[in-house]
């Protein structure tokens, strides 16, 4: 390739940027809060809550993130075809459903939906480990000065927790800004779409290189950024 | 003086363990009691069950003349929640908040629990820091300070809510030697102002010095109490006898 052609790609890359940054952004800003939520009812004292969301994170950690996006965008059309689909639930799957020129913005839904129900099991792990780490002895310190349970949570627990958990969430967010090329694969139009594109268009490997260190930029910032996050909050122990 | 603790019959057990048997006691305006005994002889778990920690299983407590658990159970909610502050407990390990500065250790719970005006909780919480010598320590985080004067500062904390009366379970068992004598200090100084008292502790020469009354427990009752001079000096019980005879011997 021709460094002119060279150029024009990257311009072109940089453009197909924004959905990789879309989906990787949409994903933690769903998935951080639901990782929370999930996290909180595995360990809700009420056992069959506590089982039936261990279940939901055995089957999110235990296959493969490419299968669930597969399964979650067909799930919509399959269920809503099926002879035995109730007629209300028909409608409202054909609501969900958008076809033609808003195909595009289902697609994105569905893919960002298992995206964001994979990642919320995974932050769920990390959230319950960094909050059973937190010693009985600060719940109780803060019952004895009457805070309720809502503000010892979000006052005592949860700012100790985040500390706790930004080494284990880094990883995760890491493994998630790569994790966005699986969305290629529905033909949803990123990085990874442009760059075999271009590679058949050229018969050249370079656009594959090219994406690879768009990956390898992201990844490293985003490291630099949970290091500088991990430092500010070094002040204590 | 009226009692600013009546605990009678008070019993709890974790499943078949009965820990608390019939405790009754009352404690005095004013009064310090040290409560000493063997370790595992449920004085903590007393303690726990006083600052309602832990659920008691029968018996009765009135706080500040305010009953608390009577033969009915418990209070309702509210009301707890209004007795409790009235109580205030300071841990063998401190349990200090490890991400506030020592300032916002002690004013935390004030502004949002009492609702206190911001101003106003941090000159009393420095007040607090001055009496406990501490007053350079304000910025400072907790991991930064050595364990007695972390001590010092859970005890302020406890004082910012203004607490009727004051527990501690073993408030130097997690120092080193050479640093007990500051935190005893500060006790003795509260019990010069007239704070009521209820102490756990393994320091028997202390025990002896500053309480007005001493009660032994083991295995969950108690089986003597009475004014330092006695139980230390011609204790009834033999058992007594033993356990001082460890320490002073
Ligand atoms: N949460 C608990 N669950 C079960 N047993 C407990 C619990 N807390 C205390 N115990 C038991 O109760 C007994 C008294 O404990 P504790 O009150 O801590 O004694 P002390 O403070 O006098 O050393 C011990 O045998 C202890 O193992
Ligand atoms: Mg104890």
């Amino acid at each position: 390739m021709t460094s002119e052609e060279i150029l024009h790609l990257l311009g072109l890359m940089l453009q197909y940027l924004m959905p990789t940054l879309k989906l990787f952004g949409a994903t933690l800003l769903y998935a951080i809060p639901l990782g929370m939520v999930v996290a909180l009812m595995k360990m809700c004292r009420f056992k069959p809550l506590s089982w039936l969301t261990n279940l939901y994170i055995l089957i999110m950690r235990g296959t493969p993130l490419l299968l669930q996006i597969i399964v979650v965008y067909y799930s919509v059309p399959t269920i809503r075809s099926s002879a035995s689909c109730p007629a209300g639930l028909r409608t409202l799957l054909e609501r969900v459903e958008l076809k033609g020129d808003a195909g595009d913005v289902y697609m994105f839904r569905m893919i960002l939906l298992a995206f964001v129900l994979n990642y919320a099991a995974y932050f769920a792990e990390i959230f319950r480990g960094g909050i059973e780490s937190i010693p009985k002895g600060q719940y109780e310190a803060a019952a004895m000065l009457g805070f309720t349970r809502l503000q010892t949570f979000f006052r005592i627990i949860l700012p100790q927790v985040v500390k706790r958990v930004i080494p284990a969430s880094s990883n995760e967010v890491i493994t998630l800004v790569k994790d966005t090329s699986l969305a290629y694969a529905m033909g949803y139009m990123e990085i990874m779409y442009i760059a075999k594109k271009q590679m058949t268009t050229f018969s050249s490997l370079t656009p594959l290189f090219l994406a690879g260190a768009f990956y390898f930029v992201m990844a490293t910032v985003l490291t630099m950024l949970f290091g500088l996050a991990e430092k500010k909050l070094d002040y204590y122990k | 003086m009226a009692n600013m603790l009546e605990v009678k019959g008070l019993q709890k057990s974790f499943g078949e363990l009965d820990v608390l048997k019939d405790i009754t006691f009352d404690v005095a305006q004013g009064e310090v009691v040290a409560v000493i005994g063997p370790s595992g002889s449920g004085k903590s778990t007393l303690l726990r069950c006083l600052t309602q920690l832990e659920r008691a299983d029968g018996g009765t407590v009135s706080v500040c003349g305010e009953p608390m658990l009577t033969a009915e159970g418990y209070r309702d909610t509210k009301t707890l929640h209004q007795i409790r502050l009235k109580t205030g407990l300071v841990f063998q390990n401190f349990n200090l908040f490890p991400h506030m500065s020592v300032l916002r250790n002690i004013t935390e719970a004030p502004t949002v629990v009492l609702k206190t005006d911001k101003a106003q909780a941090q000159a009393r919480a420095k007040e607090l820091l001055k009496k406990m010598g501490l007053e350079a320590k304000a910025d400072a985080y907790p991991c930064e300070l050595s364990g007695g004067q972390q001590q010092r500062v859970s005890i302020a904390r406890a004082l910012a809510l203004s607490p009727e009366i004051l527990f501690f379970d073993e408030p130097t068992s997690a120092l080193d030697p050479e640093l007990t004598g500051e935190i005893l200090a500060v006790i003795k100084e509260l019990a010069a102002e007239g704070m009521t008292m209820v102490i756990v502790t393994h320091e028997m020469a202390f025990a002896r010095d500053v309480a007005d009354r001493v009660i032994f427990m083991e295995h969950g009752v108690i089986v003597e109490q009475g004014a330092p001079s006695q139980l230390f000096g011609d204790s009834a019980s033999d058992r007594v006898k033993q356990f001082l005879a460890r320490f002073n011997g």
